[in-house]
């Protein structure tokens, strides 16, 4: 279990207790935070779960699979701290994780 | 104006199939997709990639179920109308009128909106002014290369498409590359190809930039670029290309006055119809209780789906269950002598 905090564009913070196991992007889905679309519902195939790890986060991370940013190159506006929020999975490690959501998906 | 008994919308796995089970119970088709391929997803997406989920098959790619797929509804003669979307309808007399980004129309009592999430589109760049040039010299597809000889050309993208047209266009024009990273996810080989002909000053390449804005007042003048950190540079260019791949968009879908949660459309689970009369919708783009988001099911839907056109394309008949294995009528239509 872990404390999660998405913060939308427009600055807006929830914070969520999102289960281990669960990837970043589910936990956003069932507690229907807006702006986590994840079309292909967390198969790597869409880059619509894309979300910004600030610094402090990004490196404690497992590493990008493979594949990954081949994604986030098709992503709106993705820098070198984008992820894909399917790909990370939540374990109680993670608590306190803060992830920035982009202005929109596609 | 084409009548017709259905018309199915998307032209992936789940229409296909829908378009099987419509043709065994004797109702006529004709089959819409945006795309200028018939498999959808399966096709756009993954052809090569292996699925081991399909029933009775341990493996397939998506190229061969979908082959697999039009084979099996060879014997029912339906049209496909690729490279079309479906624009606009408007119901008359309990009939839908559909009309196609083509100009095409139709007639049908029933449609079966088999989308998936949504119509392919290229991503386009963020940047609003973009949209000023768009089509003239900012452009996301290449239809005739000519108008680029002799020019300079800026192109945004990693992948394949962005890497063949730099070395295609290097030959002609003068060529900057430029993705946000180091690496690119195109072909090895074209990845090399594109280090050579840097080396040998054919083309120059720029990484860690992205695109800021274009700049022109009536024609385009310059390309804005920026790196991480938000410092820009400004290049000369006379075209600019982006190639960031494909997206989903419900698009038209969206003002046709459905009922739709979270990009999908509720369905009843008996038809898998829509809040409206006459429209049904499968395969991804539906959504009940339990949704799977799996070929199967949209296989399952479709079956049903099928059956509930029937009741207002035939509606002084009754529906007659049959099994392909002992009833003369489904073998007919089959084509099937025995």
């Amino acid at each position: 279990m872990a404390k999660i905090t998405y913060i939308e564009h427009n600055g807006k913070a929830h914070t969520v207790e999102v289960s281990s196991g669960l990837s970043v992007m589910e936990g956003a889905v069932q507690n229907n935070i807006p702006g986590i679309d994840a079309d292909c519902g967390g198969g790597m195939a869409c880059a619509t779960c894309h979300v910004y790890v600030k610094e402090n986060w990004f490196n404690k991370l497992d590493p990008k699979n493979e594949g990954e940013d081949d994604m986030i190159d098709q992503a709106f506006e993705p820098s070198s701290n984008s992820r894909l929020s399917c790909q990370i999975q939540v374990s109680d490690n993670l608590d306190g994780l803060e992830v920035h959501l982009p202005e929109k998906q596609i | 104006m084409t009548n017709t008994d259905v018309v199915i919308v998307g032209a992936g796995p789940t229409g296909l199939f829908c378009a099987h089970q419509l043709g065994i119970i004797g109702l006529k088709c004709e089959i819409v997709d945006n795309l200028d391929k018939i498999g959808g997803q399966c096709i756009e997406l993954y052809p090569d990639k292996p699925i081991y989920d399909i029933p009775a098959i341990p493996e397939c790619t998506g190229e061969e179920l979908t082959k697999n797929l039009i084979d099996q509804i060879k014997p029912f003669n339906f049209n496909f109308h690729l490279n079309e979307r479906v624009q606009e309808i408007k119901n008359e007399n309990n009939n839908w009128i559909l009309k196609t980004s083509k100009g095409k129309e139709f007639s049908s009592p029933n449609i079966v909106i088999a989308g998936g999430v949504g119509s392919f589109e290229p991503r386009k760049f963020p940047s609003k002014s973009c949209e000023k040039f768009e089509g003239k010299s900012v452009l996301y597809s290449i239809k005739d290369k000519s108008i680029f000889k002799n020019k300079s050309v800026v192109i945004f993208g990693g992948g394949d498409s962005a890497l063949d047209w730099a070395i295609e266009l290097s030959k002609d024009s003068k060529v900057t590359l430029i993705h946000r990273r180091d690496e690119f996810r195109g072909a090895q080989a074209s990845v090399e190809k594109v280090k050579e002909l840097q080396k040998n000053n054919k083309l120059e390449v720029i990484t860690k930039y992205s695109i800021k804005d274009v700049k022109g007042d009536k024609s385009l003048e310059s390309v804005e670029i920026k790196d991480e950190s938000g410092k820009s540079k400004n290049l000369k260019t006379d075209y600019v290309l982006g190639f960031f791949g494909l997206i989903m968009q419900l698009g038209p879908i969206l003002e046709w006055g459905l009922n739709i949660d979270k990009k999908t459309i509720p369905v009843n689970t008996e038809s898998f119809e829509t809040n409206k009369k006459g429209i049904f919708a499968i395969g991804d783009i539906c959504s009940y209780p339990g949704k799977l988001k799996l070929i199967l099911s949209g296989f399952h839907e479709g079956a049903l789906a099928a059956r509930g056109c029937f009741k207002y394309a035939r509606p002084d008949e009754k529906y007659k269950f049959e099994f392909t294995t002992s009833s003369k009528s489904v073998k007919d239509r089959l084509g099937v002598k025995e």
